[in-house]
């Protein structure tokens, strides 16, 4: 499959999963573990994007400016900044670690 | 159709998908420093429409991984959406489902469940659910045109932008000390397998550890934050009140009864 049949596939079955919620009975929503489990599958999933993104290269695991990124969005956060900024401040701690010559 | 009045759940639909819409610009240009062309990034945004499962999808192939992966991925982080349009039809029923639907995302759906009044509940859904579906669109196209004019990802670091995105959609979600752990143990299973399986495959990995999490591991006690975070209280009565009388046969009042007294 080309990427741009896996874009329109994906895309579909956002839609497709969005209209399910509208769909399906009212008795899933009294059920707890359902909730539970997607609850879980969120962050479960975000976690290993984050920690793909961060410390993964190609089949290793390694640590390079991506860290520093890591960091500065963290203190970004904790001092409640919009997204944007979050965003902002990782890409310019990795950037200016490598202009330093790191990672 | 006339304009929505400025009301409290317009104004915070309106802000909220400001700010929203502005980071779209982060996903306009990480889409193609992960390899995507403009158009593709662009379609992403316009049918897709799922930031979480976005951000996924590109995160996938930025690591490495080939497009079935970046697919199921994307997927899977969009089970939650299922939840919200579940609440958003049982508490709002904005009518035109098959366009409600696809505005129906974390940002619409908190905005409306956070209103009390109905037609406010309506107004936020829509005003947050449309407001940012063109400004995120317009903004993904200015930031993939701008990822474009600036070459090399990682001069700019582009990829710690997206470290920092991942971090930033994961943050609000780790209320608690039960979110940390999952959210630690799913990181250290990605990291103890990315050098066993192909690239993406270790995020599908997580995404089990997380699911059987969720199902054997019982949920702490009453008063723990919950794992979704837009949950609203489910009767006006309150969150302490027992069941919704439209409901009233639920496994743990299996006999129908209110818990007060039989009045109900």
């Amino acid at each position: 499959m080309t990427l741009w049949m896996w874009i329109i596939l994906a895309c579909a079955v956002a839609y497709l999963t969005k209209l399910l919620g509208y769909l399906v009975s009212r008795r899933w929503l009294e059920s707890e573990r359902a909730l539970r489990v997607a609850g879980c599958l969120t962050i479960g999933l975000l976690a290993s994007l984050l920690v793909t993104n961060a410390f993964v290269s190609g089949s290793s695991v390694v640590l390079d400016a991506r860290l520093g990124a890591l960091i500065a969005a963290a203190v970004a956060l904790m001092l409640r900044a919009p997204f944007l900024v979050v965003v902002i401040s990782g890409a310019a701690a990795a950037a200016l670690l490598r202009l330093a010559g790191w990672g | 159709m006339t304009m929505p009045k400025m009301t409290p759940a317009v104004a915070q639909g309106l802000s909220l998908a400001v700010a929203t819409g502005l980071y779209g610009i982060s996903f306009g240009a990480l889409g193609v420093a992960a390899g995507l062309d403009v158009w593709q990034t662009v379609v992403l945004s316009l049918f897709m429409f799922t930031g979480g499962s976005q951000f996924a999808f590109i995160g996938v192939l930025a690591g490495g991984g080939g497009g079935g992966p970046a697919f199921a991925a994307g997927a899977l982080l969009g089970v939650r959406n299922v939840v919200y349009g579940m609440q958003i039809n049982a508490l709002v029923r904005p009518g035109y489902t098959p366009l409600a639907a696809h505005v129906t995302i974390d940002e619409s759906t908190a905005t409306a469940l956070t209103q009390h009044d109905p037609a406010e509940r309506k107004r936020g859904f829509w005003v947050a659910g449309i407001g940012i579906w063109i400004l995120w669109n317009v903004l993904t196209l200015v930031g993939a045109l701008l990822g474009e004019a600036m070459g090399d990802p990682k001069v700019w670091g582009l990829d710690g932008a997206a470290v920092a995105a991942f971090l930033g959609l994961l943050w609000p979600r780790l209320k608690g000390r039960e979110p940390w752990a999952l959210a630690v143990v799913a990181g250290l299973v990605t990291a103890l397998v990315v050098p066993w399986v192909p690239a993406g495959v270790p995020i599908l990995v997580a995404a089990v550890v997380a699911a059987l999490w969720g199902w054997f591991v019982p949920e702490p006690g009453p008063g723990a934050p919950r794992l979704l975070r837009t949950r609203a209280p489910r009767d006006p009565r309150g969150p302490r009140a027992p069941r919704s009388p439209r409901n009233p046969r639920s496994p743990r009042n299996p006999r129908g009864q209110g818990d007060r007294g039989g009045a109900a």
